[in-house]
Protein backbone atom coordinates (compact mmCIF):
# COMPACT_ATOMS: atom_id res chain seq x y z
CA UNK A 1 0.00 0.00 0.00
CA UNK A 2 1.63 3.20 -0.83
CA UNK A 3 2.01 5.75 1.64
CA UNK A 4 -0.72 8.26 0.63
CA UNK A 5 -3.74 7.05 -0.34
CA UNK A 6 -4.57 9.99 -2.45
CA UNK A 7 -2.02 12.40 -4.60
CA UNK A 8 -3.45 15.29 -6.43
CA UNK A 9 -0.92 16.86 -8.79
CA UNK A 10 -1.03 20.05 -10.14
CA UNK A 11 -4.91 19.90 -10.86
CA UNK A 12 -6.09 23.15 -12.40
CA UNK A 13 -9.96 23.79 -13.77
CA UNK A 14 -11.55 26.44 -15.46
CA UNK A 15 -15.04 27.36 -15.76
CA UNK A 16 -15.10 29.59 -19.04
CA UNK A 17 -12.32 32.23 -18.26
CA UNK A 18 -13.09 31.64 -14.18
CA UNK A 19 -9.81 29.76 -12.71
CA UNK A 20 -11.55 27.82 -10.04
CA UNK A 21 -8.40 25.26 -9.40
CA UNK A 22 -5.01 26.89 -9.75
CA UNK A 23 -2.25 23.64 -9.81
CA UNK A 24 -3.34 22.58 -6.64
CA UNK A 25 -1.48 19.73 -5.52
CA UNK A 26 -1.43 17.34 -2.27
CA UNK A 27 -1.30 14.21 -0.50
CA UNK A 28 -3.55 12.20 1.58
CA UNK A 29 -1.63 9.79 3.82
CA UNK A 30 -2.77 6.63 4.25
CA UNK A 31 -5.25 6.02 7.48
CA UNK A 32 -5.43 9.76 8.58
CA UNK A 33 -8.31 12.66 8.56
CA UNK A 34 -7.43 15.32 5.93
CA UNK A 35 -9.93 18.22 5.95
CA UNK A 36 -10.03 20.45 3.53
CA UNK A 37 -11.27 24.46 4.42
CA UNK A 38 -11.42 27.78 3.11
CA UNK A 39 -13.85 30.64 2.48
CA UNK A 40 -17.03 29.87 -0.24
CA UNK A 41 -16.32 29.64 -3.51
CA UNK A 42 -12.75 28.65 -2.43
CA UNK A 43 -13.26 25.87 -5.08
CA UNK A 44 -13.89 22.94 -2.19
CA UNK A 45 -16.45 21.21 -3.92
CA UNK A 46 -15.17 21.59 -7.38
CA UNK A 47 -11.70 19.89 -6.00
CA UNK A 48 -14.10 17.09 -4.51
CA UNK A 49 -16.14 16.82 -8.06
CA UNK A 50 -12.25 16.18 -9.36
CA UNK A 51 -11.18 13.62 -7.40
CA UNK A 52 -14.27 11.58 -7.62
CA UNK A 53 -14.66 11.46 -11.18
CA UNK A 54 -18.01 14.24 -11.50
CA UNK A 55 -15.75 16.73 -12.87
CA UNK A 56 -12.65 16.40 -15.27
CA UNK A 57 -9.55 18.53 -15.13
CA UNK A 58 -8.30 20.66 -17.71
CA UNK A 59 -4.34 20.42 -16.43
CA UNK A 60 -2.81 18.03 -13.68
CA UNK A 61 -3.93 14.56 -12.37
CA UNK A 62 -5.19 12.54 -9.80
CA UNK A 63 -3.57 9.73 -8.36
CA UNK A 64 -5.44 6.83 -6.10
CA UNK A 65 -2.76 3.97 -4.56
CA UNK A 66 -0.68 4.88 -7.06
CA UNK A 67 -2.88 4.45 -10.07
CA UNK A 68 -3.68 7.40 -12.48
CA UNK A 69 -7.41 7.49 -12.08
CA UNK A 70 -7.83 11.18 -13.83
CA UNK A 71 -9.80 10.27 -16.54
CA UNK A 72 -11.97 7.53 -15.22
CA UNK A 73 -15.53 7.50 -14.39
CA UNK A 74 -17.20 8.19 -11.19
CA UNK A 75 -18.09 4.49 -10.73
CA UNK A 76 -15.01 3.08 -11.88
CA UNK A 77 -13.21 5.15 -9.10
CA UNK A 78 -16.23 3.94 -6.50
CA UNK A 79 -15.17 0.13 -7.44
CA UNK A 80 -11.63 0.82 -6.34
CA UNK A 81 -12.78 2.36 -3.07
CA UNK A 82 -13.53 6.02 -3.85
CA UNK A 83 -16.49 7.02 -1.68
CA UNK A 84 -18.03 10.20 -2.03
CA UNK A 85 -21.18 11.95 0.01
CA UNK A 86 -22.40 15.23 -1.34
CA UNK A 87 -22.42 18.75 0.01
CA UNK A 88 -26.75 18.95 -1.02
CA UNK A 89 -27.99 15.70 -0.09
CA UNK A 90 -28.74 13.80 -3.15
CA UNK A 91 -31.20 10.85 -1.44
CA UNK A 92 -33.05 8.31 -3.87
CA UNK A 93 -35.60 10.34 -2.34
CA UNK A 94 -38.45 7.53 -3.08
CA UNK A 95 -36.45 4.47 -1.43
CA UNK A 96 -36.45 3.59 2.37
CA UNK A 97 -33.55 4.42 4.27
CA UNK A 98 -32.57 0.51 4.11
CA UNK A 99 -33.27 0.53 0.11
CA UNK A 100 -31.02 3.75 0.13
CA UNK A 101 -27.79 1.87 1.81
CA UNK A 102 -28.49 -1.02 0.08
CA UNK A 103 -27.90 0.41 -3.44
CA UNK A 104 -24.20 0.94 -2.18
CA UNK A 105 -24.18 -2.52 -0.66
CA UNK A 106 -25.06 -4.32 -3.96
CA UNK A 107 -21.61 -3.32 -5.28
CA UNK A 108 -20.24 -6.56 -3.91
CA UNK A 109 -23.41 -8.05 -2.93
CA UNK A 110 -25.45 -9.70 -6.28
CA UNK A 111 -28.23 -11.19 -3.99
CA UNK A 112 -30.75 -8.19 -2.89
CA UNK A 113 -31.44 -10.53 0.56
CA UNK A 114 -27.62 -9.87 0.88
CA UNK A 115 -27.77 -6.10 0.00
CA UNK A 116 -30.29 -5.43 2.15
CA UNK A 117 -29.04 -7.32 5.60
CA UNK A 118 -25.41 -5.74 4.84
CA UNK A 119 -27.39 -2.35 4.66
CA UNK A 120 -28.99 -2.99 8.06
CA UNK A 121 -25.49 -3.29 9.87
CA UNK A 122 -24.07 0.27 8.02
CA UNK A 123 -27.32 1.75 9.25
CA UNK A 124 -26.52 0.46 13.02
CA UNK A 125 -23.02 1.52 12.29
CA UNK A 126 -24.20 5.44 11.85
CA UNK A 127 -27.07 5.66 13.88
CA UNK A 128 -29.95 5.06 11.55
CA UNK A 129 -31.23 2.21 13.33
CA UNK A 130 -34.33 3.15 14.07
CA UNK A 131 -35.40 4.42 10.63
CA UNK A 132 -34.64 1.77 8.53
CA UNK A 133 -38.19 1.69 6.92
CA UNK A 134 -38.72 5.41 6.63
CA UNK A 135 -38.54 6.77 3.25
CA UNK A 136 -35.56 9.06 2.65
CA UNK A 137 -37.24 12.04 1.47
CA UNK A 138 -38.77 12.01 5.59
CA UNK A 139 -35.72 12.67 7.04
CA UNK A 140 -34.39 15.54 9.20
CA UNK A 141 -31.51 17.18 7.53
CA UNK A 142 -29.23 15.58 10.52
CA UNK A 143 -30.88 12.23 9.64
CA UNK A 144 -30.23 12.94 5.89
CA UNK A 145 -26.63 13.67 6.36
CA UNK A 146 -26.52 10.47 8.02
CA UNK A 147 -27.62 8.33 5.39
CA UNK A 148 -25.35 10.20 2.45
CA UNK A 149 -22.56 9.23 5.22
CA UNK A 150 -24.24 5.30 5.42
CA UNK A 151 -24.84 5.42 1.45
CA UNK A 152 -21.20 6.00 1.09
CA UNK A 153 -19.99 3.74 3.60
CA UNK A 154 -22.05 0.90 2.09
CA UNK A 155 -19.75 0.41 -0.63
CA UNK A 156 -17.10 -0.34 1.82
CA UNK A 157 -14.64 2.50 0.75
CA UNK A 158 -10.66 3.37 1.35
CA UNK A 159 -11.17 6.39 0.96
CA UNK A 160 -13.96 8.39 1.85
CA UNK A 161 -14.52 11.83 0.78
CA UNK A 162 -17.24 13.98 2.97
CA UNK A 163 -18.05 17.18 1.88
CA UNK A 164 -19.78 19.03 4.56
CA UNK A 165 -21.43 16.11 6.45
CA UNK A 166 -22.07 18.75 9.55
CA UNK A 167 -23.19 21.85 7.84
CA UNK A 168 -26.47 22.37 8.88
CA UNK A 169 -26.13 20.02 11.88
CA UNK A 170 -27.00 21.89 15.41
CA UNK A 171 -23.91 21.79 18.15
CA UNK A 172 -25.51 18.27 19.41
CA UNK A 173 -26.04 16.92 16.54
CA UNK A 174 -22.24 17.74 15.66
CA UNK A 175 -21.11 16.31 18.97
CA UNK A 176 -23.16 12.75 18.03
CA UNK A 177 -21.44 12.76 14.15
CA UNK A 178 -17.85 13.59 15.55
CA UNK A 179 -16.90 10.19 16.75
CA UNK A 180 -18.98 8.09 14.10
CA UNK A 181 -16.59 10.17 11.67
CA UNK A 182 -13.74 9.18 13.93
CA UNK A 183 -14.80 5.95 14.37
CA UNK A 184 -14.30 5.40 10.46
CA UNK A 185 -10.40 5.59 10.86
CA UNK A 186 -10.15 2.80 13.38
CA UNK A 187 -12.09 0.44 10.75
CA UNK A 188 -8.89 1.47 8.34
CA UNK A 189 -10.12 4.16 6.23
CA UNK A 190 -8.55 7.35 5.02
CA UNK A 191 -10.63 10.62 5.13
CA UNK A 192 -10.76 13.66 2.87
CA UNK A 193 -13.35 16.38 4.66
CA UNK A 194 -14.75 20.00 3.74
CA UNK A 195 -16.08 21.32 6.81
CA UNK A 196 -16.77 24.80 8.05
CA UNK A 197 -16.93 24.08 11.19
CA UNK A 198 -13.50 24.35 13.05
CA UNK A 199 -14.68 22.50 16.35
CA UNK A 200 -14.91 19.53 14.36
CA UNK A 201 -11.99 20.13 12.07
CA UNK A 202 -9.85 20.92 15.25
CA UNK A 203 -11.55 17.70 16.82
CA UNK A 204 -10.65 15.46 14.05
CA UNK A 205 -8.09 16.57 11.04
CA UNK A 206 -4.38 16.03 11.81
CA UNK A 207 -3.75 17.43 8.89
CA UNK A 208 -5.49 20.35 7.25
CA UNK A 209 -5.41 22.26 3.39
CA UNK A 210 -6.55 25.59 3.25
CA UNK A 211 -8.22 26.25 0.03
CA UNK A 212 -8.49 30.09 -0.93
CA UNK A 213 -9.71 31.25 -4.42
CA UNK A 214 -8.38 27.73 -6.00
CA UNK A 215 -4.92 27.25 -4.56
CA UNK A 216 -3.68 25.59 -1.66
CA UNK A 217 -2.36 28.32 0.53
CA UNK A 218 -1.42 26.90 4.18
CA UNK A 219 -1.31 23.37 5.01
CA UNK A 220 -0.54 21.74 8.37
CA UNK A 221 -1.96 21.07 11.92
CA UNK A 222 -5.68 23.25 12.63
CA UNK A 223 -3.25 25.04 15.23
CA UNK A 224 -0.78 26.31 12.33
CA UNK A 225 -2.86 26.62 10.20
CA UNK A 226 -5.25 28.78 12.05
CA UNK A 227 -2.13 31.11 13.38
CA UNK A 228 -0.64 31.44 9.50
CA UNK A 229 -1.63 35.15 8.27
CA UNK A 230 -2.17 34.33 4.82
CA UNK A 231 -5.28 32.01 6.20
CA UNK A 232 -6.95 34.85 8.45
CA UNK A 233 -6.40 37.33 5.37
CA UNK A 234 -7.98 34.75 3.23
CA UNK A 235 -11.37 34.52 5.30
CA UNK A 236 -11.28 38.22 6.50
CA UNK A 237 -9.76 40.27 4.08
CA UNK A 238 -6.40 42.20 3.48
CA UNK A 239 -4.47 43.36 6.19
CA UNK A 240 -6.86 41.57 8.63
CA UNK A 241 -4.01 39.82 10.07
CA UNK A 242 -1.98 42.99 10.73
CA UNK A 243 -4.85 44.50 12.39
CA UNK A 244 -5.47 41.65 14.39
CA UNK A 245 -2.20 41.49 15.77
CA UNK A 246 -1.69 45.36 16.47
CA UNK A 247 -5.12 44.95 18.22
CA UNK A 248 -3.87 42.00 20.90
CA UNK A 249 -0.57 43.57 21.39
CA UNK A 250 -2.51 47.17 22.82
CA UNK A 251 -4.71 45.26 24.61
CA UNK B 1 -38.32 -10.41 -1.69
CA UNK B 2 -41.55 -9.72 -3.49
CA UNK B 3 -43.82 -12.53 -4.29
CA UNK B 4 -45.29 -13.88 -7.76
CA UNK B 5 -48.41 -15.06 -6.58
CA UNK B 6 -50.58 -11.92 -7.68
CA UNK B 7 -49.11 -13.10 -11.06
CA UNK B 8 -50.25 -16.51 -10.91
CA UNK B 9 -54.02 -15.15 -9.70
CA UNK B 10 -54.42 -12.40 -12.39
CA UNK B 11 -52.85 -15.02 -15.58
CA UNK B 12 -55.52 -17.67 -14.14
CA UNK B 13 -58.39 -15.69 -13.66
CA UNK B 14 -57.76 -14.59 -17.17
CA UNK B 15 -56.68 -17.78 -18.42
CA UNK B 16 -60.22 -19.18 -18.00
CA UNK B 17 -61.77 -16.08 -19.85
CA UNK B 18 -62.74 -18.50 -22.98
CA UNK B 19 -64.71 -21.13 -20.48
CA UNK B 20 -67.11 -18.42 -19.37
CA UNK B 21 -67.42 -17.06 -23.00
CA UNK B 22 -66.36 -17.27 -26.56
CA UNK B 23 -67.87 -14.42 -27.18
CA UNK B 24 -65.87 -12.33 -30.15
CA UNK B 25 -66.81 -9.11 -28.77
CA UNK B 26 -65.16 -9.65 -25.59
CA UNK B 27 -62.26 -12.11 -26.79
CA UNK B 28 -61.26 -8.84 -29.23
CA UNK B 29 -61.56 -6.61 -26.50
CA UNK B 30 -59.13 -8.49 -24.23
CA UNK B 31 -56.30 -9.40 -27.30
CA UNK B 32 -56.15 -5.69 -27.55
CA UNK B 33 -56.22 -4.88 -24.18
CA UNK B 34 -53.14 -7.98 -23.47
CA UNK B 35 -51.49 -6.22 -26.63
CA UNK B 36 -51.58 -2.65 -25.44
CA UNK B 37 -50.67 -4.13 -21.39
CA UNK B 38 -47.74 -6.29 -23.29
CA UNK B 39 -46.29 -2.75 -25.58
CA UNK B 40 -47.30 -0.90 -22.14
CA UNK B 41 -44.78 -3.05 -19.92
CA UNK B 42 -41.91 -2.58 -22.19
CA UNK B 43 -42.07 0.83 -21.42
CA UNK B 44 -42.84 0.55 -17.93
CA UNK B 45 -39.55 -1.16 -17.26
CA UNK B 46 -37.65 1.29 -18.93
CA UNK B 47 -39.86 4.95 -17.91
CA UNK B 48 -41.32 3.48 -14.84
CA UNK B 49 -38.40 1.72 -13.01
CA UNK B 50 -35.71 3.66 -14.76
CA UNK B 51 -37.45 7.63 -15.61
CA UNK B 52 -36.35 6.90 -18.99
CA UNK B 53 -39.14 8.56 -20.54
CA UNK B 54 -39.72 7.18 -24.33
CA UNK B 55 -42.06 8.64 -26.43
CA UNK B 56 -40.40 6.23 -29.59
CA UNK B 57 -41.59 3.03 -28.15
CA UNK B 58 -43.06 2.69 -31.79
CA UNK B 59 -39.66 1.76 -33.23
CA UNK B 60 -38.95 -0.94 -31.29
CA UNK B 61 -42.98 -2.17 -31.73
CA UNK B 62 -42.62 -1.46 -35.54
CA UNK B 63 -39.18 -3.28 -36.37
CA UNK B 64 -40.44 -6.32 -34.75
CA UNK B 65 -43.85 -6.65 -36.30
CA UNK B 66 -42.13 -5.42 -40.15
CA UNK B 67 -39.27 -8.12 -38.89
CA UNK B 68 -41.68 -10.86 -38.73
CA UNK B 69 -43.78 -9.77 -41.66
CA UNK B 70 -41.33 -9.41 -43.95
CA UNK B 71 -39.03 -13.05 -42.87
CA UNK B 72 -42.55 -14.76 -43.86
CA UNK B 73 -43.41 -12.70 -47.06
CA UNK B 74 -40.22 -12.16 -48.95
CA UNK B 75 -38.36 -15.23 -47.69
CA UNK B 76 -40.84 -17.61 -46.52
CA UNK B 77 -39.79 -18.10 -43.63
CA UNK B 78 -41.59 -19.76 -40.68
CA UNK B 79 -43.96 -17.13 -38.48
CA UNK B 80 -42.22 -18.74 -35.01
CA UNK B 81 -39.41 -17.94 -35.75
CA UNK B 82 -40.01 -14.84 -37.20
CA UNK B 83 -41.73 -14.21 -33.40
CA UNK B 84 -37.97 -14.46 -31.77
CA UNK B 85 -36.02 -12.59 -34.81
CA UNK B 86 -38.74 -9.73 -34.45
CA UNK B 87 -37.83 -9.56 -30.86
CA UNK B 88 -34.89 -9.83 -31.28
CA UNK B 89 -34.68 -7.23 -34.55
CA UNK B 90 -36.84 -4.81 -31.74
CA UNK B 91 -34.43 -5.39 -29.04
CA UNK B 92 -31.48 -4.90 -31.31
CA UNK B 93 -32.89 -1.14 -32.28
CA UNK B 94 -33.24 -0.24 -28.77
CA UNK B 95 -29.76 -1.13 -28.13
CA UNK B 96 -28.61 1.24 -30.79
CA UNK B 97 -30.70 3.93 -29.72
CA UNK B 98 -29.77 3.35 -26.43
CA UNK B 99 -26.01 3.59 -27.09
CA UNK B 100 -26.51 6.68 -29.02
CA UNK B 101 -28.81 8.44 -26.79
CA UNK B 102 -27.39 7.39 -23.33
CA UNK B 103 -23.31 7.64 -24.70
CA UNK B 104 -24.12 10.91 -25.66
CA UNK B 105 -25.70 12.16 -21.91
CA UNK B 106 -29.46 12.38 -22.84
CA UNK B 107 -31.36 12.58 -20.20
CA UNK B 108 -34.95 14.36 -19.23
CA UNK B 109 -36.65 15.19 -21.98
CA UNK B 110 -34.47 15.49 -24.12
CA UNK B 111 -34.37 11.79 -24.45
CA UNK B 112 -37.76 11.55 -24.89
CA UNK B 113 -37.65 13.96 -27.89
CA UNK B 114 -34.99 11.79 -29.61
CA UNK B 115 -36.86 8.42 -29.32
CA UNK B 116 -39.39 9.91 -30.86
CA UNK B 117 -37.42 11.59 -33.26
CA UNK B 118 -36.07 7.52 -34.18
CA UNK B 119 -39.38 6.39 -34.29
CA UNK B 120 -40.71 9.30 -36.79
CA UNK B 121 -37.48 8.75 -38.90
CA UNK B 122 -38.48 4.99 -39.54
CA UNK B 123 -41.94 5.95 -39.49
CA UNK B 124 -41.43 7.66 -42.99
CA UNK B 125 -38.57 5.46 -44.25
CA UNK B 126 -40.59 2.20 -43.82
CA UNK B 127 -43.42 4.23 -45.91
CA UNK B 128 -40.98 4.85 -48.79
CA UNK B 129 -38.57 1.85 -48.98
CA UNK B 130 -39.69 -1.50 -51.12
CA UNK B 131 -38.63 -3.81 -48.43
CA UNK B 132 -41.87 -2.58 -46.31
CA UNK B 133 -44.33 -2.50 -49.13
CA UNK B 134 -43.93 1.17 -49.16
CA UNK B 135 -47.17 2.82 -48.90
CA UNK B 136 -49.19 -0.17 -49.74
CA UNK B 137 -48.00 -1.84 -46.48
CA UNK B 138 -46.99 -5.45 -45.84
CA UNK B 139 -49.98 -8.34 -45.85
CA UNK B 140 -49.03 -12.07 -44.49
CA UNK B 141 -50.65 -14.55 -46.48
CA UNK B 142 -54.02 -16.08 -44.77
CA UNK B 143 -52.87 -19.81 -43.95
CA UNK B 144 -54.57 -20.76 -40.75
CA UNK B 145 -52.20 -23.31 -39.76
CA UNK B 146 -51.50 -23.35 -36.17
CA UNK B 147 -48.04 -24.22 -37.31
CA UNK B 148 -48.12 -20.70 -38.95
CA UNK B 149 -49.27 -18.73 -35.95
CA UNK B 150 -52.64 -18.39 -38.03
CA UNK B 151 -55.88 -19.83 -35.89
CA UNK B 152 -59.05 -20.14 -37.03
CA UNK B 153 -60.35 -18.92 -33.43
CA UNK B 154 -59.54 -16.35 -31.53
CA UNK B 155 -58.59 -18.17 -28.28
CA UNK B 156 -55.38 -19.74 -28.92
CA UNK B 157 -54.34 -15.89 -30.31
CA UNK B 158 -56.21 -14.80 -26.62
CA UNK B 159 -54.04 -17.40 -24.89
CA UNK B 160 -50.35 -16.64 -26.84
CA UNK B 161 -50.98 -12.94 -26.04
CA UNK B 162 -52.18 -13.83 -22.22
CA UNK B 163 -48.89 -15.80 -22.35
CA UNK B 164 -46.48 -13.00 -23.87
CA UNK B 165 -48.27 -10.80 -20.71
CA UNK B 166 -47.18 -13.16 -18.09
CA UNK B 167 -44.01 -13.64 -19.02
CA UNK B 168 -43.23 -9.78 -19.23
CA UNK B 169 -45.14 -9.85 -15.76
CA UNK B 170 -42.62 -12.62 -14.27
CA UNK B 171 -39.72 -10.71 -15.89
CA UNK B 172 -40.46 -7.94 -14.36
CA UNK B 173 -41.00 -9.09 -10.78
CA UNK B 174 -37.97 -10.54 -11.09
CA UNK B 175 -35.96 -6.67 -12.25
CA UNK B 176 -37.92 -6.06 -8.89
CA UNK B 177 -36.24 -8.64 -6.63
CA UNK B 178 -32.52 -8.33 -8.59
CA UNK B 179 -29.70 -6.27 -8.22
CA UNK B 180 -30.17 -4.69 -11.92
CA UNK B 181 -34.14 -3.54 -10.85
CA UNK B 182 -32.34 -2.13 -7.84
CA UNK B 183 -29.84 0.04 -9.78
CA UNK B 184 -32.78 0.94 -12.47
CA UNK B 185 -34.84 2.74 -9.74
CA UNK B 186 -31.65 4.03 -8.37
CA UNK B 187 -30.99 5.64 -11.70
CA UNK B 188 -34.61 7.10 -12.13
CA UNK B 189 -33.67 8.78 -8.26
CA UNK B 190 -30.65 10.07 -8.17
CA UNK B 191 -28.50 9.30 -11.24
CA UNK B 192 -25.58 11.55 -9.96
CA UNK B 193 -25.94 9.50 -6.45
CA UNK B 194 -26.14 5.98 -8.19
CA UNK B 195 -22.94 6.72 -10.15
CA UNK B 196 -20.67 7.78 -7.27
CA UNK B 197 -22.17 4.34 -5.48
CA UNK B 198 -20.09 2.51 -8.31
CA UNK B 199 -23.28 1.89 -10.68
CA UNK B 200 -22.59 1.77 -14.54
CA UNK B 201 -25.55 3.71 -15.19
CA UNK B 202 -24.88 3.84 -19.25
CA UNK B 203 -24.37 0.14 -19.00
CA UNK B 204 -27.75 -0.46 -16.85
CA UNK B 205 -29.80 1.98 -18.65
CA UNK B 206 -28.42 0.24 -21.83
CA UNK B 207 -29.74 -3.28 -20.68
CA UNK B 208 -33.16 -1.57 -19.83
CA UNK B 209 -33.97 -0.16 -23.21
CA UNK B 210 -32.80 -3.59 -24.51
CA UNK B 211 -35.19 -5.47 -22.63
CA UNK B 212 -37.63 -2.87 -22.96
CA UNK B 213 -37.84 -2.90 -26.62
CA UNK B 214 -37.52 -6.96 -26.65
CA UNK B 215 -40.80 -6.95 -24.53
CA UNK B 216 -42.86 -4.23 -26.83
CA UNK B 217 -41.55 -5.93 -29.68
CA UNK B 218 -43.15 -9.47 -28.83
CA UNK B 219 -46.33 -7.03 -28.86
CA UNK B 220 -45.35 -5.92 -32.26
CA UNK B 221 -45.06 -9.81 -33.70
CA UNK B 222 -47.86 -10.65 -32.11
CA UNK B 223 -49.94 -7.49 -33.99
CA UNK B 224 -49.02 -8.58 -37.34
CA UNK B 225 -49.77 -12.31 -37.09
CA UNK B 226 -53.34 -11.20 -35.35
CA UNK B 227 -54.23 -8.96 -37.72
CA UNK B 228 -52.19 -10.11 -40.33
CA UNK B 229 -51.20 -6.45 -42.04
CA UNK B 230 -48.83 -3.37 -41.37
CA UNK B 231 -48.02 -0.49 -43.11
CA UNK B 232 -45.98 2.40 -41.78
CA UNK B 233 -48.43 4.55 -39.68
CA UNK B 234 -49.45 1.63 -37.63
CA UNK B 235 -45.83 0.30 -37.16
CA UNK B 236 -44.39 3.43 -36.45
CA UNK B 237 -47.29 5.64 -35.84
CA UNK B 238 -47.18 7.81 -32.19
CA UNK B 239 -50.47 6.02 -31.48
CA UNK B 240 -48.27 3.33 -30.56
CA UNK B 241 -45.60 5.07 -28.59
CA UNK B 242 -48.60 7.09 -27.28
CA UNK B 243 -50.37 3.68 -25.37
CA UNK B 244 -46.90 2.76 -24.51
CA UNK B 245 -46.71 5.17 -22.41
CA UNK B 246 -50.30 6.16 -21.14
CA UNK B 247 -51.36 2.57 -20.04
CA UNK B 248 -48.36 2.21 -17.50
CA UNK B 249 -49.13 5.72 -16.40
CA UNK B 250 -52.56 5.10 -15.96
CA UNK B 251 -51.76 2.17 -14.09
CA UNK B 252 -49.06 3.38 -12.05
CA UNK B 253 -45.86 3.40 -13.58
CA UNK B 254 -43.06 1.90 -11.90
CA UNK B 255 -45.76 -0.91 -10.42
CA UNK B 256 -45.73 -4.71 -11.29
CA UNK B 257 -49.72 -4.56 -12.62
CA UNK B 258 -49.26 -0.74 -14.25
CA UNK B 259 -49.38 -1.48 -17.70
CA UNK B 260 -52.46 -4.47 -17.51
CA UNK B 261 -54.32 -2.27 -15.10
CA UNK B 262 -54.00 1.41 -17.38
CA UNK B 263 -54.48 -1.04 -20.37
CA UNK B 264 -57.68 -2.27 -18.97
CA UNK B 265 -59.11 1.35 -17.95
CA UNK B 266 -57.64 3.07 -21.38
CA UNK B 267 -59.85 0.31 -23.23
CA UNK B 268 -62.67 0.22 -21.27
CA UNK B 269 -62.83 3.88 -21.73
CA UNK B 270 -62.67 4.16 -24.63
CA UNK B 271 -65.13 1.65 -25.46
CA UNK B 272 -67.27 3.23 -23.08
CA UNK B 273 -67.14 6.81 -24.64
CA UNK B 274 -67.79 5.19 -27.98
CA UNK B 275 -71.17 4.23 -26.49
CA UNK B 276 -72.19 7.06 -25.25
CA UNK B 277 -71.29 9.39 -27.48
CA UNK B 278 -73.82 7.59 -30.19
CA UNK B 279 -72.97 9.23 -33.80
CA UNK B 280 -71.88 12.57 -33.24
CA UNK B 281 -67.91 12.22 -34.87
CA UNK B 282 -64.67 12.84 -32.65
CA UNK B 283 -66.67 13.08 -29.54
CA UNK B 284 -65.88 10.35 -27.94
CA UNK B 285 -62.26 11.13 -28.36
CA UNK B 286 -63.05 14.59 -26.52
CA UNK B 287 -64.81 12.54 -23.69
CA UNK B 288 -61.84 10.01 -23.71
CA UNK B 289 -58.94 12.66 -23.30
CA UNK B 290 -61.01 14.74 -20.51
CA UNK B 291 -61.55 11.59 -18.64
CA UNK B 292 -57.68 10.70 -19.26
CA UNK B 293 -57.17 14.60 -17.95
CA UNK B 294 -59.15 13.64 -14.20
CA UNK B 295 -57.36 10.55 -14.10
CA UNK B 296 -53.89 11.87 -14.20
CA UNK B 297 -54.82 14.70 -12.49
CA UNK B 298 -56.67 13.25 -9.54
CA UNK B 299 -54.26 10.39 -9.33
CA UNK B 300 -50.68 11.01 -10.20
CA UNK B 301 -49.98 7.62 -9.24
CA UNK B 302 -52.09 5.66 -10.90
CA UNK B 303 -54.89 3.10 -10.74
CA UNK B 304 -52.01 1.10 -8.91
CA UNK B 305 -51.80 4.31 -6.14
CA UNK B 306 -55.45 4.63 -5.90
CA UNK B 307 -55.75 0.77 -4.91
CA UNK B 308 -53.12 0.74 -2.51
CA UNK B 309 -54.46 4.00 -0.65
CA UNK B 310 -57.81 2.30 -0.19
CA UNK B 311 -57.08 -0.68 0.81
CA UNK B 312 -54.12 0.44 3.57
CA UNK B 313 -56.20 3.24 4.81
CA UNK B 314 -58.85 1.18 7.22
CA UNK B 315 -55.93 -0.80 8.94
CA UNK B 316 -53.86 3.03 9.76
CA UNK B 317 -54.46 5.18 12.59
CA UNK B 318 -53.10 8.28 10.82
CA UNK B 319 -53.07 8.92 6.86
CA UNK B 320 -50.26 9.17 5.27
CA UNK B 321 -48.30 11.91 3.52
CA UNK B 322 -48.25 9.98 0.48
CA UNK B 323 -51.82 8.82 0.16
CA UNK B 324 -54.09 10.23 -2.51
Amino acid sequence: MAESLLTVENVSKYFGGLLAIDKASFQVRTGTITALIGPNGAGKTTLFSIISGFLPTDDGRVLYDGADITTEPPHRRARRGVARTFQIVQPFAGLTVRENIAIGSHLWQRSRAAALEAANQVALSVGLGAQLEAPAATLTVAGSKRLELARALAIAPRLLLLDEVLAGLNPSEIRDMVPVVRELTARGMTILMTEHVMQAITALAEHVLVLAEGRIIARGTAQEVAADPLVVEAYLGRGAARRITAGSSHA
Amino acid sequence: MKTYWPIVLVVVLLAIVPFVTTSNVVLNFLITTLLIALVGQGWNLLGGYGGQYSFGHAAFFGTAAYTTAILQVQYGINAWLGLFAGIFAGSLVGAVIGVLCFRSGLRGSYFSLVTLAFAEVLRIFSSVTPITGAGVGTLIKLDLRPEAFQFQSRVPFYWIVLTLVALSLVTVRAAENSRFGAYLVAIRENEDAASALGINTFAVKLAAITLSAAITGAAGCFYAQYFLFIDAAIAYGPWISIDALLAPIVGGAGTLFASLLGALVIKALGEATKLLSGDAPGLDLVIYGLVLIAVVGLAPRGVAGVLTALFRRPFRAQPEGDNG
